[in-house]
């Protein structure tokens, strides 16, 4: 059994993907906790899809290099979280159509140009590879983690504010898009940094369903993201384990694992779960 | 007492339709005003136009130098997200006046806060989740927010729909306190009797147009 839980971390990439996924569940989670109340959850599958032909194009230009395809998956990024943010806000927030449009259209585009480059495994990219860690992905993913922190702190006020009560804030200082931009570059960083461990279907699961899970175990912002960064801890840990015993990319395993723990907490956690609908007095 | 606000041949659309035009007139300085008229009429349009969040399509409002942090507006709370984590104490602390993104809440202001969740009838529940209360009860916290936020000029949107009549006359001393105290207060509301008895002035809004302290006597 400690064989099982000890073995895969005695190989060097499988310690650099661990160290990797763990700065990232410990910034990611926070900004998911966000997207849930900002009730942008969608905006996360938008930004998963829309990062792809970035990475392409950037690896079209400068071949496989992290940083290259890491700068072109965040510009992308940027790109289509603005013009989502736009779409929605014409909208009124009310219409997901134009949303999925597009999350579409930039996966199709992105599978093109992934697939016309031959150099380019596409299974790797959509969903991790974590012998491709190297010491520059790590370095990325600590470093979006070193960044998100002190700058999640930073604007936590004014973007619980204005996730509260947008149109409070715009009455009162009129910056509200302010925040909002800073954070979703926040998020765009922690999706591109985790894709070539994760992939970048998957690096988003790592942002969320700790996120969604913690809703289950608090009713306070604090308590829900201390909750959702326990949670994706785990789902690393558990999900590089499984990922080496049953041989499978380290992405899916660890999404695998976080949406286990993730319908755990709605079947059992302690707060607004089916288990406490059924006997609201136990 | 001089204008606090002044209308010239304001016109507002929504959408792209007019909705009001040629409107004009003067709100007074510490006057406690129902704005009042049909649904669609375009009190809320109004409203936000007077705290300067919807753009006019014409003519011009003159705040006579009263600035954006000196408005409170209480918009509709149904527009606010009630299953948020937070606890009424952080909703009504957040707005305190001039806090701004990093500037310390200090024991000033969280005593503020106290002292008006005390005033709309909330001592001992500072500490609860949002999600927790009663419609009722959440109006009360929008009321202490707009208490801390000690604006000169203070727009109510419908403040007493949803509400019972306990809660309606508990939130109507709280306006009568502005009043008294100089504040400038103007309300959106559509029961008649309620304005007859509380509310000085009223600003009525039929069709296209406005009309100032009248239609009262004939309601």
């Amino acid at each position: 059994m400690l064989n099982f839980l000890l073995e895969p971390f005695t190989l060097g990439f499988m310690r650099r993907a661990l160290a990797g996924c763990l700065a990232l569940s410990i910034a990611a989670p926070p900004l998911g906790v966000f997207l849930v109340l900002r009730r942008m959850s969608l905006m996360s599958d938008v930004l998963q899809h829309g990062v792809l032909p970035g990475i392409a194009i950037g690896a079209i230009f400068a071949g496989l290099s992290v940083w290259a395809m890491g700068i072109g998956g965040v510009v992308a990024g940027l790109a289509v979280a603005v013009v989502a943010g736009w779409l929605a806000r014409r909208t009124g927030g009310r219409e997901d159509s134009q949303l999925a449009g597009m999350y579409l259209l930039a996966l199709a585009a992105g599978v093109a140009l992934i697939s016309s480059q031959h150099s380019l495994d596409l299974t790797h990219l959509l969903f991790g590879n974590v012998l491709a860690v190297d010491d520059t992905a790590l370095f990325g993913m600590a470093g979006v983690a070193t960044i998100t922190l002190p700058v999640l702190a930073l604007i936590w006020r004014p973007l619980v504010l204005e996730s509260l009560d947008p149109g409070f804030m715009a009455a009162t200082s009129g910056k509200g898009g302010l925040w909002h931009l800073i954070f979703l570059v926040l998020v765009v960083l922690c999706v591109v940094s985790g894709f070539v461990a994760l992939g970048t279907l998957m690096s988003v699961g790592l942002m969320m369903l700790p996120a969604i899970a913690a809703r289950h175990w608090s009713d306070s912002l604090a308590g829900q993201v201390r909750v959702s960064v326990l949670l994706a801890c785990l789902s690393s840990v558990g999900g590089l384990i499984l990922s080496y015993n049953v041989d499978i990319p380290a992405g899916p395993a660890i999404v695998l694992t976080a949406g286990g723990l993730w319908l755990l907490s709605l079947v059992a956690g302690p707060r607004a779960s089916l288990w406490r609908q059924a006997m609201p007095h136990a | 007492m001089g204008a606090v606000i002044t209308l010239e041949d304001v016109e507002l659309r929504h959408g792209g339709r007019v909705i009001l035009s040629g409107l004009s007139g003067t709100v007074d300085t510490g006057s406690l005003t129902a704005l009042i008229g049909p649904n669609g009429s375009g009190k809320t349009t109004l409203l936000r136009a007077i705290a300067g969040l919807h753009p006019l399509a014409g003519g011009r409002i003159d705040r006579h130098g009263v600035s954006s942090a000196d408005t409170a507006l209480l918009a509709q709370g149904s527009h606010l997200d009630r299953s948020f984590p937070i606890t009424c104490r952080d909703v009504v602390a957040l707005a305190a006046t001039r806090v701004g993104a990093f500037r310390s809440i200090g024991r000033g202001r969280m005593a503020a806060t106290s002292a008006a969740l005390d005033r709309v009838g909330l001592a001992g529940m500072e500490s609860r989740p949002i999600q927790a209360l009663s419609a009722g009860q959440f109006q009360r916290v929008l009321f202490a927010r707009t208490i801390v936020q000690d604006a000169k000029l203070i727009l109510l949107d419908e403040p007493f729909t949803a509400v019972d009549t306990a809660t309606t006359q508990l939130l109507l001393s709280v306006v009568h306190d502005w009043h008294a105290q100089g504040r400038t207060v103007i309300a959106v509301l559509h029961d008649m009797d309620l304005v007859r008895e509380h509310f000085p002035h009223t600003m009525m809004l039929t069709g296209q147009t406005a009309q100032w302290d009248a239609g009262l006597q004939a309601a």
